[in-house]
């Protein structure tokens, strides 16, 4: 097990420097002049090009490139355009509260959304089926920031039980929590209805009944279990798309987070912060996916072993 | 000595339905007992119900359409097809077991193998886990495994084929089973791996003194397992015969055929003689004898008339007009 682990860590240097140069190169792809932008609409060429040689924007990419990673492996990601501030003092500012976010949806989505899937499965064909995926087909169709603004109407104008924006109390998470957790519940609801059907009609399973276990015990160690292989992976897929859909859920909440941070950032071309969000960006992605490939390891023992 | 009824199967029906109005007879009327002691052959082509028959006994038809509509199941007294679930559910595994034929997936690929066999024995026994880890070596052992500590610590992906089925057999065994069903236990193994396992179960049904119901296509087991043989085609038994006499004296065509069709080395036979035609759709069973379209005998009372299972010899049953005598 130590060693699968080991393994996929160095399997993710070289992945680490790719989407590094991904982020960095991509940035320089996007029209517009950030210079032109400190120093207003009309200020004279020269002054632009002052704090363009100032910014080392003159530098060939490749040899800002470098410069910037030889920084960041030192823990600096620069300063910001607009704030002069150090791009990482104002990430980690922001991303108590993206964290916030992503907790409140993780609590509850994935569990749900399993235990639909699995009731669904189980009692197949009977309106507990018919139900389940109905209500899955539902939150998979409903567009976060419609479920947010519908929320926002009903809970909070209308019945006014649940403020409307920003973050401090729990009751303050519950409406986000709500639009950053359906796509999953509903995403992995339909994911392990279809696995743990497909488990279901295994060797092992029927083995299992054959011992005379228990009809509890064969669903949940047998055949449960098992179903998860395949449920692991989509969940890893999306806490990903999870923590880009927090952009959409801080702007519809008013949240000072780093969606927020990235949109406000792109707007003014303020480089340094926009690579350090995208960096960040990736390196959770790239985190959760080895947590995922560890959890992966665990439940089925083929991997491990290889 | 006076042969001792272990398992009595009478008029089993059991049906498949694709709605809850239309079904299909996969097993229909099918009668037979297995004494104590004894290895009972169910021999026929795919298709033919002979698994439905085991997983009927069994009462593994859950998660699939197929249900029991008619007949009993009767195992030590009791009638498996009335007794509450939870009275089978002890049954399973203890008085009764089962193996399959695909060792590979019958095992659960998540579990080690110590923790399954565990399970089993704990189910049906006060054992605690040590004593039962104890007991699953003592089996695996048994069943031939060379270095049962190792092997109870692997996962089913770790083991061949053929250690599969061993641990299967030891799982199936551990409870000292009166009746252990053997669904094609060798079909998915290499032959030299096959004569082994059947050697194994024939040694440890002898020390146990425990029945077999072997259910395979392959006739070349049959001759060396059993001592009784039912023959069954389209759902129905159509010969049941001590092994001697069905090998000696085959009286169903569909038997004679079975037999003529097994390669003899030796015999001079260029072309291998076989049975014309294929298993009828279960949806559209002939009129008549289930067999009368693939037999050279069929007259026209086989095509518009079902045979009964007529009693020729001393425990020789055959379903031919042809014996109507």
């Amino acid at each position: 097990m130590g060693r699968y682990v080991a393994r996929r860590l160095l399997e993710t240097i070289p992945l680490m420097v790719i989407i590094s140069i991904v982020v960095f190169m991509f940035i320089h792809l996007i029209p517009g002049d950030p210079a032109k932008t400190l120093a207003g609409v009309e200020a004279p060429l020269e002054e632009v090009e002052a704090i363009r040689e100032e910014l080392g924007l003159n530098d060939p990419l490749i040899v800002q490139y470098v410069n910037w990673v030889k920084d960041a492996l030192k823990g600096d990601l620069g300063r910001s355009f607009k704030s002069d501030l150090p791009v990482t003092e104002l990430i980690w500012s922001r991303f108590q509260f993206t964290i916030q976010l992503v907790f409140a949806g993780l609590i509850w989505a994935p569990f749900v959304g399993i235990f639909i899937g699995v009731m669904c499965a189980i009692k197949r064909g009977t309106f507990v089926d018919l139900g389940g995926m109905l209500f899955a087909i539902c939150g998979l169709s409903a567009p976060g920031f419609w479920l947010g603004l519908m929320g926002i109407q009903f809970f909070s104008v209308k019945m006014g039980l649940l403020p409307s924006g920003g973050l401090g109390t729990l009751k303050h998470l519950i409406l986000p929590s709500m639009v950053m957790g359906t796509g999953i519940m509903a995403t992995l609801a339909r994911y392990s209805r279809s696995s743990m059907l497909e488990t279901l009609r295994e060797d092992y399973v029927r083995t299992a009944r054959a011992k005379g276990q228990r009809e509890q015990i064969v669903m949940f160690r047998h055949a449960f279990m098992n179903s998860l292989i395949q449920v692991v992976t989509i969940l890893g897929l999306q806490i990903g798309g999870l923590l880009s859909g927090s952009v959409l859920t801080e702007t519809i909440f008013s949240i000072p987070g780093m969606g927020r941070l990235l949109t406000d950032s792109i707007a003014y071309r303020d480089y340094p912060t926009i690579q350090g969000i995208l960096l960040m960006f990736a390196l959770q992605y790239v985190l959760i996916n080895l947590i995922v490939d560890v959890l992966y390891g665990v439940i089925n023992p083929k991997i491990r072993y290889d | 000595m006076a042969k001792e009824v272990l398992l009595e199967v009478k008029d089993l029906r059991t049906e498949f339905f694709s709605s809850k109005k239309s079904s299909v007879t996969a097993v229909a009327d099918v009668s037979f007992d297995i004494n104590k002691g004894e290895i009972l052959g169910l021999v026929g082509e795919s298709g033919c119900g002979k698994s439905v028959t085991s997983l009927s006994i069994m009462q593994l038809l859950k998660d699939t359409p197929g249900k029991i509509t008619n007949g009993q199941i009767i195992l030590d007294g009791v009638d498996l097809v009335k007794a509450p679930a939870e009275e089978i559910r002890k049954i399973r595994g203890g008085k009764m077991s089962m193996i399959f034929q695909e060792p590979m997936s019958a095992l659960n690929p998540s579990m080690r193998i110590d923790k399954q066999m565990i399970e089993t024995i704990r189910l049906h026994s006060d054992m605690t886990k040590e004593q039962a880890l104890a007991h699953a070596a003592e089996m695996l052992k048994k069943v031939g495994i060379p270095d049962p500590p190792r092997v109870l610590k692997n996962y089913p992906h770790q083991l061949s084929g053929g250690m599969s089925q061993r641990v299967m057999i030891a799982m199936a065994m551990s409870n000292d089973p009166k009746l252990l069903i053997a669904d094609e236990p060798t079909t998915a193994l290499d032959v030299t791996i096959q004569a082994q396992i059947l050697d194994l179960m024939k040694k440890i049904q002898k020390e146990e003194n425990s029945s077999i119901l072997l259910i395979t296509h392959d006739l070349g087991v049959v001759a060396e397992m059993c001592s009784r043989v039912i023959v069954m085609y389209a759902g129905k038994i159509v010969e049941e015969a001590p092994v001697e006499v069905l090998f000696g004296n085959p009286s169903h065509p569909y038997t004679q055929g079975l037999i003529a069709s097994v390669p003899k080395l030796g015999s001079g036979v260029k072309v291998l003689p076989s049975i014309p035609g294929s298993v009828p759709d279960l949806a559209s069973m002939p009129e008549g004898c289930r067999f009368a379209p693939r037999c050279k005998y069929a007259t026209d009372k086989c095509r518009t008339m079902n045979p009964d299972l007529f009693q020729i010899g001393e425990n020789h049953r055959c379903r031919c007009w042809l014996m109507d005598k």
